[in-house]
């Protein structure tokens, strides 16, 4: 599972913008050294990627030579009845799941940050456990579990088993922006005689909505992308897209798994922006 | 602010609010790992499957060298990961932070990008490029800096590579926040006092951020540790880690009480991990 980090608040930054007068040759060097490591840094990270898009356009079989530009790959792809399939079962873990997983999480968020009850503390802890335990270990749990219980494995195994790790995501997301809102908004729509029902439900909960659409467009992203617990919950005929590519990985390189892989990561590259925005959306309140 | 639910209504609304995830992560979570602790203290049985009775025959057999040696390896690569990605991240933390606010973002989001793209394709494209055939080694050979292919893959510096190129953001951002939040006054005065460039980063400026180093090293270390994919897809059986030895004792081995014992081995480390990492955030909290 990937561990969600949250970027840290940009504070001003008089602290190093102090030295900048500072111009000798010995610092001019020292800066442009710095920038040509960022430099290398930032084609590091993008370089594997580029490439990968890249020669899902080549009209060659073999990343040997780049002989023209083409379609062919994605042509293939939507002919592929197997692919169909899994985008399919893909769609269906990823929507159910976020569906459920945000319903339940936005209600754990708002009992969490709303109230102090026993045992809050420990079930804080629970509640984290998902977000940072390995997946391997969180996919044979399931997997033993299921099993036990004699469960036959396919969808609804996966949907339960991406429900259980994505309340945590959501909670996190759901949390922080519950943490945020002033709790003098419903205050004063209490001194203008509203209920407590209706308090929440026409001020905190419209206040609320950025942060749980973000927190549902995270889990989908999430359940999207999940190929570890997916693989062990799976039965036959519930392959979902990550566990297709990766077993067309195994085989080879192909440039099919090219174009899928490129179409998968305009996918994340969509959903995950648009997911930080509506999180920050709002801020301001 | 919370509120102590005093109320008929309000404890009402707790109960309904609490008990859908109660149920889920009890039902899904907590007790599928009750059955993986149990699991590692009972026996298999002759074929395949289980016998309930209680031994530690599988922790036992852990200390087997061929099971110590791959611990090992995965402890070696957590490490030399951890230690990478500081040498590659702490600069560009550095550098990042002497951005103007507005860029600032700018690069942190370009970093963050491909960090949430889809797992098993970042690594894949790493197996596209280290292969023998693959785009490496062709522009080597193509400029003629070598005559024939190198084995680049499943070895367990193209299993580290994938790791630190999986992993280095978690190392950036803690010293890029260190860096950030560092006191301004204290840099005056060592340049005040004559310290140069070099003498002021070694004496305040690093020190004053080995909490972020810390918490980015554990942020690397646990999912390092803890890899199945990546050595799966880099390492091809050649540079087998822990998470691996997992997914045989529960594939082909057969063998699902071991595989639950090494399990138990694997979260006993990362919870010890996840403990000193929030421990490390306390005392950055009381530095700041």
């Amino acid at each position: 599972m990937t561990t969600q980090l949250t970027s840290p608040t940009p504070t001003n930054n008089s602290f190093f913008s102090r030295f900048k007068g500072r111009s000798s040759l010995g610092s001019l060097l020292g800066r442009s050294l710095f920038s040509g490591f960022a430099g290398f840094f930032y084609i590091f990270l993008y370089a594997p990627i580029v490439l990968l898009i890249l020669f899902s356009f080549n009209a060659s079989r073999f990343p040997t030579n780049w002989t023209g530009f083409t379609f062919d790959w994605y042509r293939k792809l939507f002919d592929n009845y197997a692919i169909a399939l899994a985008l399919k079962n893909s769609l269906i873990v990823s929507l159910s799941s976020t569906v459920i997983s945000t319903i339940i999480g936005t209600m754990v968020s708002i009992a969490m940050e709303r109230y102090r009850f026993k045992a809050k503390t420990s079930f804080d802890a629970v509640l984290f456990l998902p977000i940072i335990i390995p997946d391997i270990a969180m996919a044979i749990m399931l997997l033993a579990f299921f099993v036990l219980l004699k469960v036959q494995l396919g969808l609804t195994t996966i949907i339960v088993s991406h429900v259980a790790f994505n309340i945590s995501f959501v909670a996190v997301i759901v949390r922080a922006r519950m943490a945020s809102i002033d709790s003098t908004f419903e205050e004063a729509a209490g001194d203008l005689y509203a209920n407590e029902w209706q308090a929440f439900w026409r001020v905190t909960f419209p206040l609320l909505i950025p942060g749980i659409l973000g927190g549902a467009l995270f889990a989908f992203t999430l359940s999207l992308d999940d190929y570890v617990i997916t693989f062990f919950t799976s039965g036959p005929g519930s392959t979902t897209l990550p566990v297709r590519i990766y077993s067309m990985v195994k085989r080879g390189i192909t440039p099919e798994t090219n174009a899928l892989s490129t179409l998968m990561l305009l996918a994340s590259a969509t959903l995950l922006p648009l997911s930080l925005w509506l999180q920050g959306k709002g801020d301001e309140i | 602010m919370s509120i102590v639910p005093r109320t008929k209504r309000e404890r009402t609304a707790l109960n309904v609010l609490l008990s859908p995830s109660v149920f889920w992560l009890t039902i899904f979570f907590m007790i599928p790992l009750a059955v993986i602790l149990a699991y590692g203290f009972i026996d298999r049985g002759t074929y395949g499957g289980i016998v309930w009775k209680f031994q530690l025959d599988n922790y036992i057999r852990f200390a087997d060298p061929l099971y110590i040696k791959i611990f090992g390896r995965s402890l070696g690569i957590a490490v030399i990961t951890t230690i990478s990605s500081l040498i590659l991240g702490y600069p560009v933390a550095y550098w990042l932070a002497k951005r103007p606010a507005r860029s600032r973002n700018a690069f942190l989001l370009l970093m963050m990008l491909p960090y949430w793209t889809n797992f098993v394709i970042r690594t894949y494209a790493w197996r596209f490029i280290l292969y023998r055939e693959g785009i490496l080694n062709q522009a080597l050979m193509a400029i003629g800096l070598i005559n024939e292919p190198l084995t680049l893959l499943y070895t367990n510096k193209a299993v580290v590579l994938g790791l630190v190129y999986a992993w280095v953001v978690g190392m950036i951002l803690p010293c890029y926040a260190s860096l950030v939040g560092l006191d301004q006054s204290l840099l005056e005065a060592a340049q005040d006092l004559y310290a140069n460039s070099v003498r002021t980063f070694l004496k305040v400026t690093l020190p004053l951020t080995i909490p972020g180093i810390v918490s980015g090293s554990i942020l690397v270390f646990v999912p390092s540790f803890g890899a199945f994919v990546t050595p799966d897809l880099l390492g091809g059986g050649k540079a087998d880690m822990i998470g691996n030895l997992i997914q045989q004792q529960f594939g082909s081995a057969g063998d699902w009480p071991f595989g639950a014992a090494i399990s138990t081995i694997l979260m006993i480390v990362m919870l010890f991990g996840t403990f000193l990492y929030f421990r490390s955030l306390r005392s950055q909290g009381l530095q700041n």
